[in-house]
């Protein structure tokens, strides 16, 4: 059993990245047809890997199963392993990445069709699964790390994939700088813990925790002595601030949209960026031992929540708006995960990757359908044309919103309600923050909803190319994706996140203080009860009320945003703004490096030490050669003269001394 | 009868190298002949390397012939855990910057391969003297090729370059004489290992140390002594450069290793704040300079002394670690990063040089500015290039990130600011390389003599996988690497504690 365990994951890792090399190297030889065959066929069979994988876990009750692979170097005391840790927590990731990767890997055939990069664009994709496998499968930090930049890196070339546009190529330096802070952050919290534990193996660091001297401090600088636990979980998560885009580090995301639609899907909605969140989770024993380190998670998350949310309010970029919605859904799963509600985090996470790639791969289809036309103002009456697109585009929209009985409402209720029922510090102001948010969101989305689907058509029609829903390739993900969306949400809530002895068992670590699930399941009605008991909740009245706003605003009096921008045009140029960051940033940190940088090359490395230091003995050098330079006349009488003033003075010093 | 491995892997190369001299007017010949000259010294260290026992913490392959008997000066040889790696990286090396050869030299041929093959049996000299008066000459003797292959083969201001190169490097080895002349009056002997635990006080072991550090920081080279080395590399030809980032650099470090730590450890206590404040320096200071560099080559000089401030940060951590907190074994891990960073960035710094050797040889210029949208009209170029910008990046599964995470992982031991100063480099790292690759390699084709660019040949191809599968290699599974210096550096230690 454990052999087959073995056997699988190896497959499931091996498979993606072998396509991954034979379409990078080979893809030109190959040809269009072979190249994504292999590619599709290495994600599927990590796909059925991960299926399999999940039975073997949940019908064996696996909760830990260390997996060692190679050792990866030996110094005295520390050993750095490569394997996997196999649990439910992992399976279930890996579930969730194969499967959206295999819709996006199918998707992409129709969606790159024509593209000069066909084989490149799958062989990233297919290192991409593979990256993001090792980040979840890892048993150990330093893995994690390795998974956590390849992810990154992959993300960067895919992000500038089109690398002729300078869009492009701008956007992929600044995900890979303003996630590099992030990894900054995490690599010095491995550091901690590896002087804290004397091990980077997760199960050997949990092992450590209970004899662990929590009042343990690390100095910072001077005086400044911070708890140690506090001090690493805080690095860390500043890791799952660059990886889950987090204000302040969210900066990335949403100018990460100009990569292919079909990676937004993957990378940047459903998978990588998730990263943070599972990190978290897969960390528990650790973030249990701090409060403030969890405080600090829950205030972030619940202000990149609604901050973002709002600020998709006003995108007109239809790629743009659901990249705001993803960093506020982010904020949503790291205020769960803040709260030691993480298993609901993973739960949010994984309706989120279905719905959330859904509506990607949706938006890629109208783009497709639109000839890259991605601007919402020029979209409009789309239901007609394109029936399958509206359809599961719908689906999504009401799973973010938080509609019964679709997945996201079971996920964002329960959440809501852990929130609730928190006493962590900071917990009750993200309560309301992430109430406030369910009505933001229910109006991006259905405002993205209706000015795509709905109104006039405001696109150019072309007799040649009658608007039509794109090919099977295309719609059949959507279409696998819209099935997730909807059930798994009522499917999985109560075996996952109520039944005793649940789904995770010790793959995540609550303590009994921080237990706000159990609280919750204790008076749980069951999972149909619970979906008609919505109609009484604040969450469902504030989503309805969202999306009947957008209704007002967008269909039936489509002059009224306009009006309500004049009104509160303060309000909306700090929005449109994204509240400055960018410029922030654009000002402080580009600017300043570049111009520190000039200052000390041209001011301390030429100027002080070039022309000072070295010139200066080189010139004294000079100086003492221009001198002596006057003793070589060049006539032999002097040097003569010098001679026998040389003897007389030799003689009189061996006469007299 | 036992073979005499280390005076062949030394003098094979020097005595090949200079009957390439007599081969001047047939560049036809002197080719292969020199390929398989350094194939030769290649297949020897590899061989070195098969018999190596990486569990014995002393000398292995050791020689002793008498030189000068009445001075008790030895020509004695033998290798340890820190000098074998160094020794397979200039072995590769030199093969490598001599195949390439083919095609990036047409004047003087035959010279410029006898002066690569005779630097490469000095260097391998270098690391495999034990006896001090043998390693001055190979160290002294080494210098001039360098000089030689910038003076001749060397761009518009080669003769600047030279003399800085000269000026900075002999000031250094005239100290380090000294020194030595001092060791050696006080020992009675000119062996190496006889100078350590000569109980020396800690005044004397001071002098002794700077004049150390004049010598081998300046190689390295660590802030502020480090302006030689952009000038020396702009004006350097590729193999040159090649030759100068991948090994010479080392060789500071090597010294440290092999004579700063164990024979002024009570000075290296004294300055260990001062050397960590440089290292740190060159991390960050030298990163940000990078950032804003014109010229390929100046820019990937920077960034290797920005990588080498690594290895020296790893060597001094090493005095905090032993005495506040009394930790070996961390100890034992920040040197181990520092040898692994020496050699990732031998591999490193050699790929990325021979990347600016290609377009340079194609475009006659080094200058960012005059390019851009090259990986339109060379894609393979563009991934290897992008792997060896990774790798610079310190990317997981690269060479380039395992001395850096064992050198983080220990400096946060010793104190968090230091780490914290350290890790800028994951930032910066990025900064200056990506933003160049950026330019270079992004965007849309510029001009009209980017657009007439062709993909690299089959040779360069060739030299780009070698590389890259080092590379990856040590990033994948650095235990090799690691296990080959463990043992020596825990009985280096040892002594200094």
């Amino acid at each position: 059993m454990t052999q087959a365990l073995y056997l699988f994951s190896l497959i499931a890792v091996g498979s993606p990245l072998l396509a991954s090399i034979v379409t990078g190297l080979y893809g030109h030889r190959l040809g269009t047809t072979l190249s994504h065959r292999i590619a599709v066929s290495g994600v599927a069979i990590a796909f059925v890997c991960a299926v399999i994988i999940m039975k073997i876990i949940v019908d064996n009750n696996i909760s830990m199963q260390e997996m060692p692979l190679y050792t990866w170097a030996v110094s005295s005391n520390i050993v750095f392993e490569v394997g996997f840790l196999m649990d439910p927590l992992t399976a279930l990731m890996m579930i969730v990445v194969t499967f959206v990767s295999f819709m996006v890997h199918v998707y992409t055939i129709g969606y790159m069709h024509d593209d000069p990069g066909y084989a490149r664009f799958f062989s990233y994709i297919s290192l991409f699964t593979f990256s993001m496998l090792m980040l979840v499968m890892a048993n150990n930090f330093l893995q994690l790390f390795f998974g956590w930049e390849a992810v990154g890196v992959v993300s960067y070339l895919l992000i500038g994939f089109w690398f002729k546009r300078d869009t492009a190529i701008f956007a992929n330096m600044k995900a890979f700088l303003v996630n590099r802070v992030g990894d900054l952050g995490f690599l010095l919290g491995i550091a901690a813990i590896y002087m804290l534990f004397g091990s980077l193996n997760y199960l050997e660091v949990f092992a450590k925790i209970a004899t662990f001297n929590l009042d343990l401090t690390i100095t910072l600088w001077g005086d400044v002595k911070v708890n140690a636990i506090t001090v690493a979980c805080i690095l860390l998560f500043i890791g799952a601030m660059g990886k889950s885009a987090q204000i302040p580090l969210h900066v990335w995301l949403p100018d990460s949209m100009e990569g292919p639609t079909p990676i937004s899907a993957l990378i940047h909605a459903a998978t990588m960026v998730t990263a943070g969140v599972f990190m978290v989770a897969r960390l528990s024993p650790l973030f249990e031992l701090s409060e403030v380190a969890r405080s600090f998670i829950v205030c972030i998350g619940a202000l990149t929540a609604l901050s973002m949310g709002l600020v998709g309010i006003v995108q007109n970029d239809i790629k743009r708006v659901i990249a705001y919605s993803t960093l506020s859904q982010l904020g949503y799963m790291i205020v769960a995960v803040g709260i030691s509600a993480y298993a609901v985090g993973m739960f949010h996470l994984m309706t989120h990757a279905f719905f959330k790639a859904l509506l990607f791969l949706a938006a890629g289809s109208i783009i497709m359908a639109l000839h890259h036309q991605q601007d919402l103002r020029h979209m409009g009456g789309l239901r007609r044309y394109m029936p399958i697109t509206y359809i599961t585009a719908l689906i999504g929209a009401l799973a973010l919103c938080g509609i019964p009985p679709f997945a996201g409402f079971y996920s964002k209720d329960i959440l809501i309600e852990a929130v609730h029922f928190s006493a962590l510090p900071g917990a009750n102001l993200a309560y309301y923050a992430l109430l406030a948010g369910v009505f933001v969101t229910a109006l991006y989305t259905f405002r993205l909803i209706f000015l795509a689907f709905f109104g006039k058509e405001r696109w150019h029609h072309d007799k040649d190319h009658p608007m039509h829903e794109p090919d099977w390739v295309v719609t059949l993900p959507l279409i696998l994706l819209a099935i997730p969306s909807v059930i798994i949400g009522f499917a999985t809530i109560s075996p996952m996140l109520l039944e005793a002895d649940g789904f995770f068992k010790q793959s995540i670590t609550v303590l009994s203080a921080h237990d706000v699930m159990g609280k919750i399941a204790a008076h749980y009605p069951g999972t149909f009860w619970f979906t008609l008991h919505a109609v009484v909740t604040k969450p469902f009245w504030l989503a309805i009320a969202g999306i009947f706003t957008a209704y007002l605003c967008y269909v039936r009096y489509p002059q009224w945003p306009a009006k309500i921008a004049a009104n509160l045009s303060g309000l909306q140029k700090v929005l449109i703004h994204k509240y400055g960051f960018d410029e922030f940033y654009q000002l402080v940190f580009m600017k300043g490096t570049q111009k520190l940088s000039l200052w000390c090359w041209q001011e301390v490395d030429v100027n002080v030490i070039d022309k000072g230091m070295v010139g200066g003995v080189a010139k004294s050098w000079e100086a003492c050669a221009r001198l002596l330079r006057h003793l070589q006349t060049g006539y032999l009488n002097q040097y003569a003269f010098a001679m026998i003033l040389g003897l007389v003075g030799l003689i009189s010093f061996w006469l007299w001394g | 009868m036992m073979i005499p491995w280390l005076s062949l892997l030394i003098w094979i190369p020097i005595l090949g190298g200079s009957s390439l001299f007599f081969l001047r007017d047939k560049p036809e010949i002197a080719r292969p002949f020199a390929v398989l000259i350094a194939a030769i010294s290649l297949l020897l260290s590899l061989i070195v390397y098969a018999h190596f026992d990486s569990s014995i913490s002393t000398m292995q392959f050791q020689e002793k012939l008498t030189w000068i008997p009445q001075f008790k000066i030895y020509y004695a040889l033998g290798i340890d855990g820190i000098a074998l790696p160094l020794i397979l990286l200039t072995c590769i090396c030199t093969l490598l910057v001599v195949i390439a050869s083919y095609w990036a030299i047409q004047k003087n041929v035959a010279s410029y391969l006898a002066i690569f093959l005779m630097m490469s049996g000095f260097i391998c000299g270098v690391f495999a003297a034990t006896d001090a008066v043998l390693f001055y000459v190979f160290w002294e003797a080494m210098l001039i090729p360098m000089f030689l292959i910038i003076g001749i083969w060397g761009g518009a201001n080669r003769i600047y370059a030279t003399i800085k190169f000269f000026l900075y490097t002999f000031l250094g080895s005239i100290l380090m004489l000294v020194a030595l002349v001092y060791l050696y009056l006080v020992a009675g002997s000119a062996q190496i290992s006889d100078f350590y635990n000569l109980g020396l006080t800690q005044n004397t072991q001071i002098w002794i140390f700077l004049a150390f550090f004049a010598a081998f920081a300046v190689k390295i080279p660590m802030f502020p002594v480090h302006t030689w080395l952009p000038d020396a590399h702009v004006e350097a030809p590729t193999g040159g450069s090649v030759i100068l980032a991948a090994i010479m650099l080392k060789i500071g470090a090597y010294g440290f290793l092999r004579f700063s730590l164990p024979i002024t450890p009570l000075a290296g206590q004294f300055f260990a704040d001062l050397m960590i404040g440089l290292s740190l320096v060159a991390v960050v200071y030298i990163g940000l300079v990078a950032v804003m560099q014109k010229d390929l080559k100046k820019l990937i000089a920077y960034s290797s002394i920005a990588h080498m401030g690594f290895a020296t940060l790893g060597i001094f951590l090493v005095f905090p670690l032993l005495e506040h907190a009394q930790d070996m074994s961390t100890a034992v891990l920040a040197v181990e990063g520092a040898m692994v960073q020496l050699v990732s960035h031998g591999f490193i710094s050699a790929a990325l040089f021979f990347c600016v050797g290609v377009l340079y040889e194609r475009m006659h210029t080094r200058n960012i500015a005059d390019f851009g949208g090259v990986a339109n009209v060379m894609p393979a170029f563009a991934g290897f290039f992008m792997l060896f910008s990774l790798a610079n990046v310190g990317l997981p599964g690269t060479s380039g990130f395992v001395g850096e995470l064992f050198v983080i992982l220990s400096a946060f031991k010793v104190h968090f600011m230091i780490a914290l100063l350290a890790s800028l480099t994951l930032i910066l790292s990025p900064a200056y390389t990506l933003w160049m690759y950026k330019r270079v390699l992004f965007g849309t084709v510029v001009n009209k003599q980017v657009e007439q660019l062709t993909d690299i040949t089959s040779g360069e191809r060739g030299i780009f996988i070698v590389l890259a599968g080092f590379i990856l290699l040590i990033g994948i599974w650095p235990a090799p690497l690691v296990d080959m210096t463990h043992a020596t550096i825990s009985h280096l230690l040892t002594q200094i504690q």
